[in-house]
């Protein structure tokens, strides 16, 4: 199935159609993305996503940084998954240079990335609803999300832009009083569940905004290389911690949440369910955390003379948008001789030239927030 | 009221009682309408807060109460941006279009049973008349603007206005029934003889909600400025003191209609103890409490769905409710 996009601009255009550009700067594209929106009236003909405008060069950047020096970069591409892209950056490097990591790392590591996709998804629930026109709930994810940020503040440092992550381990070590403070977030995020339900899910003008908007089909998913939430909508249980396993994820058990009807809905539910198996892994992580090391010696010395073999390998995590992959090249220097980062918004945000096409303006906004969009991964 | 009277008269002796009476009510409606937008604007942003779990502003004075006024310096101090491409003079004009006939409705409100600046025997007609002029004003703003966003605005607003407005107006058309007069001040006094009209019309008391809240453009009806989809809907254009003006004649049409609703259905100024105005004040500021409540908890209507539920639901309802009101005031007599 194709779409042919017809020429707003072009002077040949029917006179009854016209182009709105939404964005750069538009409250509901989260960030700096344009979407040239051909539109009958209210209706939209057609839907070119222009992105570039937040473009830094984060490939090649890591080309001319040392291993250690890119870490910075990692939570740059993704400002909701900072841990788990900075996690993901050291698994990779670690995979390059064969470089153990001990066993509270490999656990710890589970721990933070699995509250990084909590608080991700908390904040997509509030930001979705202020895409629909609702400002409420936006405040009361804020509120989950700080509880969940102070926690990790508390460990790594930093709020926003982690970089905790480091070859061979973490930066810091959890503090002894850690597992306790872990668990009395958890129970905060777990009392929050009825609430949200109540408030969200059964409210009649929600159901009515969501449900059968912005219908992805599987072939078109396939085709644009969707991932996350978005493909396990529609009742496609992909999910890397199941299908490539990193880390020590096969060691917990957790669910993968999948729907059917594959629009708005859908994707909300996957990730109201995604929340629940994060706090189940996180559970379990925190009574099989096991004291040691948080970092060999190894690591702690790569950190200046780093020097991969040469080699090449892929690196496969789940971000909380969907497959996030790292491709590094080495030459045996101390700088990546190449590195790529398939990042799961790119292929999210090209689909949308397929789905958008028939829908109004306000369904417009709300399948672009539906997949969780976080433009600076789209431009990198 | 015996002050007000006194000074009437005074006035009256030296340019007569038509031009007393006129002077004195716009002065006291003009001197009202913008106190009543800064509290309002005030307690929005205190409901909005405390509804989300904050506390809305608290700094500039007591519990923050002059921070709308800090406000309305900021936006007198601004600078009055008018872009090159846009229809000049409409543009300029539909600020003030949009704040007049909430000012003409003010005056037509009972607020005692003995003063009302401007009564007339058809008076609900007339306020109903009034009221759909503000649309106009919209929409020349949208359109004026040049602004796809704002023109998009705009023409949500005109087909939202004119289809909210038939079920307003038919459970107004139910108390016309049950109260046997058009006339606002008669309309309270049957309610004073017999029971709020709320409790035996509670279905177009509700359905007069949700009409005067698509007809403020409020949430969950708020597409015309849809702040998420259009970014500012028909005032994106706007700046300074002229999309204050817009914000004036959104609350000042919050406060009009929402006394008018409790003229209709809440018994107006009848009330014990206090005198009428202040009765009317209350009931007209727990409606706009009520407003503000449903902003701040539901989403966003999409456009087809809010004409629907005008066209399919709402409509129909009144209709019925309308039928079986005359059919019961027909048997009773």
């Amino acid at each position: 199935m194709s779409t042919t996009l017809p020429p707003a601009a072009a002077a040949d255009a029917p006179l009854d159609t016209y182009l709105l550009n939404m964005g750069p700067q538009h409250p509901s594209t989260h960030g700096v993305l344009r979407l040239k929106v051909t539109l009958r009236g209210e209706r939209a003909l057609a839907v070119e996503p222009v992105i570039g405008y937040g473009h830094r060069a984060h490939e090649k950047m890591a080309e001319n940084r040392t291993y250690a020096q890119f870490y910075p970069n990692t939570s740059r591409q993704d400002y909701l998954g900072g841990v788990i892209y900075s996690v993901a950056w050291a698994e990779a490097v670690e995979k390059l240079a064969n470089i153990e990591v001990p066993e509270r790392a490999k656990i710890a590591r589970v721990i933070l990335s699995e509250f990084n996709r909590l608080y991700s998804h908390i904040l997509w629930i509030g930001f979705f609803l202020h895409d629909l026109g609702a400002t409420t709930p936006l405040v009361y994810s804020f509120e989950d999300r700080e509880a969940i940020l102070n926690l990790l503040e508390s460990v790594t440092g930093s709020r926003l832009t982690y970089c905790t992550a480091r070859f061979g381990g973490l930066s810091q070590d959890l503090d002894p009083d850690f597992p306790r403070r872990a668990r009395e977030v958890l129970a905060k995020v777990k009392a929050r569940w009825p609430e949200f339900e109540d408030l969200i899910d059964g409210n009649p003008i929600y159901q009515e905004r969501v449900k059968g908007v912005g219908i992805f089909t599987k072939e078109q998913m396939q085709s644009y290389g969707v991932t996350g939430p978005a493909l396990r909508a529609a009742g496609v249980p992909y999910d890397v911690r199941r299908v490539e396993p990193y880390g020590v994820y096969p060691r917990f058990e957790f669910e993968i949440p999948i729907m059917d009807q594959s629009d708005c809905y859908g994707r909300y539910m996957v990730r109201v369910r995604e929340v629940r198996q994060s706090v189940r892994i996180i559970e379990q992580a925190l009574d099989v955390l096991p004291d040691g090391p948080i970092i060999t010696k190894a690591g702690l010395g790569s950190k200046f003379r780093l020097k991969p073999p040469v080699g090449t390998i892929y690196h496969a995590v789940e971000s909380p948008r969907g497959h996030y992959g790292i491709l590094l090249v080495s030459e045996g220097g101390t700088e990546p001789w190449r590195a790529k980062f398939r990042t799961p918004s790119y292929a999210n945000l090209a689909v949308m030239v397929e789905v958008m096409p028939g829908n109004f303006i306000a369904d417009i906004i709300a399948i672009l927030g539906s997949i969780d969009i976080i433009v600076p991964e789209v431009d990198r | 009221m015996r002050l007000l009277g006194a000074l009437r008269d005074w006035m009256g002796g030296y340019i007569g009682e038509f031009w007393a009476t006129l002077f004195l009510g716009v002065a006291i409606i003009m001197s009202f309408l913008p106190f009543n937008v800064l509290f309002l604007v005030w307690l929005e942003r205190k409901v909005s807060g405390h509804i989300q779990r904050r506390y809305g502003p608290l700094h500039v004075g007591p519990h923050g109460a002059l921070q709308t006024v800090a406000d309305m310096v900021k936006l007198l101090g601004k600078q009055l941006l008018t872009p090159a491409a846009t229809d000049r003079w409409v543009f300029l004009f539909a600020p003030v279009l949009v704040f007049l006939p909430t000012m003409a409705l003010a005056s037509l409100i009972p607020v005692s049973g003995a003063e009302a600046f401007a009564e007339m025997p058809i008076g609900l007609v007339a306020v109903v008349a009034i009221s759909s002029i503000t649309v106009l004003a919209i929409f020349m703003g949208g359109w004026a603007s040049n602004n796809k966003y704002a023109v998009l605005g705009g023409m949500r607003s005109v087909a939202q206005v004119i289809s909210y407005e038939i079920p307003v107006l038919l459970s107004v058309l139910a108390v016309v029934l049950v109260a046997k007069s058009l006339n606002l001040r008669e309309i309270v006094e049957a309610q004073q003889r017999f029971v709020w009209y709320a409790l035996v019309l509670p279905v177009p008391a509700v359905i007069y909600i949700i009409g005067i809240t698509a007809e403020t453009n409020r949430a969950p009806f708020d597409i015309p400025e849809a702040e998420s989809e259009l970014v500012a809907g028909f005032h994106t254009e706007y700046a300074g003191m002229r999309y204050a003006m817009f914000m004036f004649a959104e609350y000042t049409n919050m406060i009009v209609l929402g006394a008018l609703g409790a003229t209709l259905f809440l018994g107006g100024y009848d009330g014990p103890f206090a005198p009428g105005p202040w009765w009317l004040l209350l009931k007209a500021y727990a409606i706009v409490f009520f407003m503000m409540w449903m902003r701040w908890t539901y989403p966003r209507l999409r456009f087809d769905q809010l004409m629907s539920l005008a066209w399919k639901f709402l409509i129909p309802v009144a209709l019925v409710w309308l039928v079986g009101t005359a059919l019961v005031v027909v048997r009773i007599g």
